[in-house]
Order: C-alpha cells, then sequence, then structure tokens
C-alpha cells in the first residue's frame, strides 16, 4: 500500500559488500516505506540472499563502501541481536536445524527479547503458550512442532511455516523474506502466503526476496525490483514481475548493458 | 613416575571381605610397570597428574559425606533408593533392601567377583590393580524381577585416595535402573570398579554422573557381561576432574545382545578427561550403538578411543560408533579415535568422527532472532549436552547436572 507521506522505514545508498575477497553487492540503493511491499527478483548469485543478510547483520560478509538505515537509524555498527530486536526480521531461505534446542524455548527467548526492546513485560512459560496457540492458528501448524528441536526434521515446508510463526511472534517493523516460497507445495505456499499477507500492516513494511511470479500470485508487491550483478537495475510496479516471468530476465540485463554502453 | 612401592608400603595389612583381591592387587603393582606415555593406553595421559594419585593415603580420616556432598539439597530418587558407598563401613548397614534386590551370599560372591573383570581383560590393567590393592568395602548385589531403581553415591573425602567397589549380578529377565553419583573432593582420588553381569533376557539401564573438584583424580573402571539377548544402556557424563579416565569395557559373551553407550565430556582449565570404551561381541547376531560427545574449552583436552571388537564368530553384528566434539577454545584439544575391528564378514558397522567449533550459521540464526551471542551459544551448548543428559536414569534431572556444565 503507497502512501507518499509514510514513514520511511529502509533506506540504503550506494551500497558495496563483500564476503572474503569477492565483492558481492556494487551499489544497491532501495528505500522502503511503511505500509509497501516490495519483491526483489533476479537471477541466482544476483546478490538478493546476501542484501537480505547484510540488513539482517550476517557477521561473513562485509560492507566496504555505502550505508544502511533503519528508520533513520545508521545500521552499520548493530550486532544482529539488536537489528532483531528493533524490529527487523529476516526469514530464511533455509532455516537452520539446531539439535537439542527445544524450538518452544527459542521462540520464548526469541520473543521475550523483542517485547524487552518494545518495553514489554517478559512472558513466562504458560502465558507465552497461550500466545503461541493463537499465533499457530495463522500459519496452520501442528503444534507437535512446539516440542521438537529447532527446525530438526522439519519438512521444507514446515521450516517456512515456522519462519513465518516467529515473524508472527516478533511482530516486526520490516519484514525481509528470503525466498519464503521455496520448496512448498501450492496449499502450502498458500497458507505461508496468507499469514504474510495478514502480518503486513500500514506500520511494517515488507520485502519479498524471489525466483518466481507465483509467490506474487498470492502477494501483490507494490514495487518490483530487478537485481543483477549486485545492483538494482530496474524497479516498476508488480507488472514487472509478470514481463519477467514471460520474458526471462535477459532483457533486463540487455537493457542495462545498452545504458552502459551510452 | 612415582614409585608405587612408597604407597604400597603405605597401604594398612590385608583384611576385610577383600583381603585375596587386596594381596592379589598389590602383588600386581610391584609387579607391573606403573603407566608412562610410551604405553599405548596412556600416550596421551598427562602422567604429572597421575603422580598426584600415589601421594594421596589411602585411610586417612572417617568419611565426612554430609559435610562434602550436596545429598541434603538433592533428594532421593522417588520410587528407589539410595546407597551411600564409602570405603570404611558397610553401605548396606541400616538398609532394608526392598524385594528384588540381594546381598551375594558368599558363595554367589566367590563366584563373580572378578569374573566380569576377566571377561573385560581388565585384570592386567594398572587403575584396576590400584583398586584391587587399596579397595576394603564392597557392595555386592543381586538383582532378581524388576527391581526398584537404585541411586549410588560414591563418596570421596578430600586429600585421600578414595577406592569403591561394587558389583551386580542380574538373574534371568531381571531389570535395574542404576544411577552412579561420583563427586570428587578437593585435592583427591577416586578409583571406582563396577562389574555387572546381566543374565540371559535381562536390563539394566546406568547412568554415571561424575563430577570433580579443584586437584580431584577419577579413574572408574565399568566391567560388563552380557548374555545372550539381555539390554545393557549405560550413559556417562563427566566433568570438573583435574584428570579423569573412564573405562567401560563390555563382553557380549555369545553375542544377541544389545548394548547402547553414551558419553560426554566437558573439560575446562587445565583438566585433562578421557574416556576409553571397549566392546567385544563374541557370538553373532550382536547390537551396538554408541555416541561419545566431548567438549573442551580454556587449555584443557579431551580424549575418546573406543574400540569395537567384532571377530570371526560374531557374523550379523550390527556396530555404530559416533564422535561428536566440540572446540570452545584456540588452545583446547580433542583426541578422538573410534576404532572398528573386524574380522567377520558378515557385519554391518559403521563409525565417525566430528570435531568442530559452534557452528556460524546455528549462532547468525539465534541472534537473527534477538537472542545474545552469550545467551546462543548457551543455547547451542544445552543442545548438544542435553542430547545426552536426557538418557540418564533415575530421575537425574534431580541433580541439575545441565546447569553444571552451562556454568562452566
Amino acid at each position: 500500500m503507497i502512501n507518499k507521506d509514510s514513514k520511511l522505514i529502509l533506506e540504503i545508498t550506494d551500497l558495496h559488500a563483500r564476503i572474503e575477497d569477492q565483492a558481492i553487492l556494487q551499489g544497491v540503493n532501495l528505500r522502503i516505506k511503511a505500509g509497501e511491499i516490495h519483491a526483489i527478483m533476479g537471477r541466482n548469485g544476483s546478490g538478493k540472499s546476501t542484501l537480505s543478510k547484510i540488513i539482517a547483520g550476517h557477521p561473513a560478509y562485509t560492507v566496504t563502501s555505502g550505508e544502511i538505515k533503519y528508520k533513520g537509524e545508521n545500521l552499520m555498527n548493530m550486532e544482529p541481536e539488536n537489528r532483531s530486536r528493533v524490529g527487523i526480521f529476516l526469514g530464511f531461505q533455509y532455516p537452520v536445524e539446531i539439535p537439542g534446542v527445544s524450538n518452544l524455548e527459542f521462540l520464548r527467548v526469541a520473543t521475550n527479547a523483542r517485547r524487552q526492546e518494545l518495553g514489554e513485560e517478559e512472558l513466562d512459560t504458560f502465558d507465552f503458550e497461550d500466545l503461541v496457540q493463537k499465533r499457530l492458528e495463522l500459519v496452520q501448524m501442528d503444534p507437535a512442532f512446539l516440542n521438537r528441536s529447532v527446525n530438526e526434521g522439519f519438512s521444507g515446508g514446515e521450516k517456512k511455516r515456522n519462519e513465518i510463526l516467529q515473524m508472527a511472534l516478533l511482530e516486526p517493523s520490516l519484514s525481509i523474506l528470503d525466498e519464503t516460497d521455496s520448496g512448498l507445495d501450492i496449499d502450502a505456499l498458500r497458507i505461508v502466503a496468507a499469514g504474510i499477507n495478514q502480518l503486513a500492516k500500514p506500520n511494517t513494511a515488507t520485502l519479498l526476496i524471489t525466483h518466481y511470479q507465483r509467490l506474487l500470485n498470492e502477494i501483490t508487491p507494490d514495487f518490483v525490483h530487478v537485481m543483477a550483478s549486485g545492483r538494482i537495475l530496474r524497479t516498476g510496479g508488480s507488472e514487472l514481475a509478470l514481463d519477467l516471468e514471460k520474458d526471462g530476465y535477459e532483457w533486463v540485463e540487455k537493457i542495462n548493458k545498452d545504458k552502459e554502453k551510452v | 613416575m612415582t614409585d608405587s612401592n612408597q604407597w604400597l608400603d603405605s597401604l594398612p595389612a590385608p583384611n576385610g571381605i577383600l583381603e585375596s583381591v587386596q594381596r592379589r592387587g598389590r602383588e600386581a603393582l610391584t609387579q607391573t610397570k606403573a603407566p608412562n606415555n610410551s604405553f599405548e593406553n596412556w600416550r596421551l595421559t598427562d602422567i604429572r597428574k597421575l603422580e598426584n594419585l600415589l601421594t594421596l593415603p589411602v585411610y586417612k580420616k572417617e568419611n565426612s559425606i554430609e559435610n562434602d556432598f550436596p545429598l541434603k539439597v538433592v533428594r532421593p530418587p522417588s520410587d528407589g533408593i539410595r546407597l551411600i558407598l564409602n570405603h570404611n563401613s558397610d553401605p548396606l548397614e541400616r538398609v532394608n533392601l526392598p524385594k528384588g534386590l540381594s546381598s551375594l551370599t558368599k558363595l554367589e560372591l566367590e563366584q563373580n567377583l572378578g569374573r566380569t573383570n576377566a571377561k573385560c581383560l581388565f585384570q592386567e590393567e594398572w587403575p584396576v590393580a590400584l583398586n584391587y590393592a587399596s579397595a576394603s568395602n564392597l557392595l555386592a548385589l543381586k538383582v532378581t524381577g524388576k527391581a526398584p531403581p537404585i541411586e549410588l553415591i560414591l563418596s570421596s573425602n578430600p586429600n585421600q585416595f578414595n577406592p569403591t567397589r561394587v558389583i551386580f549380578v542380574l538373574e534371568e529377565n531381571a531389570e535395574l535402573d542404576l544411577l552412579e553419583i561420583a563427586m570428587g573432593s578437593e585435592e583427591s582420588a577416586h578409583s571406582h570398579l563396577i562389574e555387572i553381569h546381566l543374565s540371559q533376557e535381562s536390563k539394566v539401564q546406568h547412568g554415571m554422573i561424575a563430577i570433580g573438584k579443584k586437584d580431584s583424580h577419577l579413574l572408574c573402571n565399568i566391567a560388563i557381561q552380557q548374555d545372550i539377548r539381555s539390554e545393557y544402556s549405560l550413559t556417562c557424563v563427566q566433568t570438573g576432574w583435574s584428570l579423569a579416565r573412564l573405562e567401560p569395557h563390555v563382553v557380549q559373551v555369545n553375542g544377541n545382545a544389545k548394548t547402547n553407550i553414551k558419553g560426554l565430556q566437558l573439560s575446562k582449565k587445565d583438566q585433562q578427561l578421557t574416556t576409553n570404551t571397549q566392546i567385544r561381541f563374541d557370538g553373532p547376531d550382536g547390537m551396538i550403538e554408541q555416541l561419545q560427545k566431548s567438549a573442551a574449552t580454556d587449555k584443557s583436552q579431551c580424549i575418546f578411543n573406543g574400540v569395537i571388537e567384532v571377530p570371526r564368530i560374531a557374523q550379523r553384528s550390527n556396530a555404530s560408533q559416533l564422535s561428536r566434539n566440540l572446540l570452545l577454545s584456540k588452545k583446547a584439544r580433542i583426541d578422538t579415535k573410534p576404532e572398528l575391528r573386524i574380522i567377520a564378514d558378515d557385519v554391518r558397522c559403521a563409525h565417525g568422527a566430528t570435531v568442530s567449533q559452534l557452528k556460524e550459521d546455528e549462532l547468525f540464526y539465534l541472534r537473527s532472532r534477538g537472542i545474545s551471542s552469550a545467551k546462543a551459544a548457551d543455547l547451542l551448548l544445552k543442545g548438544f549436552y542435553q542430547e545426552i543428559l536426557s538418557l540418564l536414569p533415575v530421575e537425574a534431572d534431580r541433580w541439575d547436572v545441565l546447569n553444571t556444565l552451562l556454568d562452566s
């Protein structure tokens, strides 16, 4: 939902980043306002997932220049846990399995970290179970998964539901969802997409990272960006995703090369 | 290495129920060379720490377990019995044994004492000779039918060498849950020897929590003999000892039995913790599943040697052995050697070992959910430990071992 007067949630300016000696982001610019849903599309290796991890503060990546501002505050020196606490959520493309750590306890610790930041009272085990039961309905997830180790033995779809469950509990201002549609069958995709739609509010912003139009059939983005070679090459409305679905990425890259020549 | 003769001279004259064993042990020690790093089994052992063992007197003072041990805060198991074992008093004094448990008769003792040790080839081992030479008391029980769970407290005095010895004989179809608790006192040594004979179709769930204190030492030998269709599970946790050496040996005397061994050791400061296991199938159709975990921090060292022997007679054996290790500091050291010795040709055997640090992707996942890096590391360690701790029998949660490990 585009509203000119909305507050700026995320502002990325001329961002360059690398992992070890390999440059990956080469001048990303992006502005996302409250209430908006953005989608970033692009080929494998274009830098989409790297961008999401850098916003979340992954320590393996080094920002070499540029800046990322969240609600006007520079994120560069903020630890990943603090970024989460202030309201940035990354839904992982490959949620990590953590044997021996109870999913329920993990969710409770994470939720309380966010509540503490918001000045809300921490939830004890009983109160948290009440809350989590309500949120489970959003993703139609079997409560049995709460008593298992984090993501261990979950199917691809269950892992993605668990990600959206975390999003529902943490109530972030900025949700970045990295290929949330991968590994989902059509029914699971609809359930997960419905959850994301429900959680998108006028005061929150959503950034979807995807390869395919099928997620965007369920969640209509306000803006679609095409990424290649570590940069956003083109930005348009939701119709841009349909063009990409029809014509592939080559034409965008060609336009870019032509521009460079000029 | 300190001469063991000096230590032997400090022992009182052989006496009591184990008099003949004491004589045998002392004789063996005079004839056996003390361990040094040229012995394969002691290659990695810090011999200087072993020297401390033989400077400690065996009989110094009456046991002061109530002062040294957190028994007052840890309730006994709800449906079982708690027995306290020390070297200078009868562990069954003032105890009415419940149905399913009885003392071994003199004849039964003669027939069984040392038999399982011999099957496990412990007779020649130096730590066993130390125990033979010094232990003066014994807990010897027969288990019939389904016995109530036993919690066995192995008491230890500071500034002292503390030997304890136990034997359990399970009749056919008998079942026992046993939890041993060894908490080392400061500047002490504990020598513990336990033999368990499982007759046909009997079952034992055996747990051991061994937590040391400053400058404490542990030498623990566990000898297990399994008859056919018996099931033996052992879960061991050890931490906090300056030097600890836990040696479970299991023999499936006619194969066709199940053995399950799970171990966890966490070392810190300059501690050296060792687990040496040896499992042998002396018949076909046996099964062993083993998982050994170690975590080492500061400049400490964890050692694991796990031997599974599958001789020609042990056809259709099924063995799985895994060693998972965490190196938690740059100066810590992990030495792990899972070892399958297979001669039989129709078997399923697998083994493996991993040594790693806390995984960066797991840490980042937790941190990306607002969990601090310290708390994230705690959660990951908790998960690593909990996989083993959850298997301890006899309501072991009462001992709150997890927090002891996390506090480390």
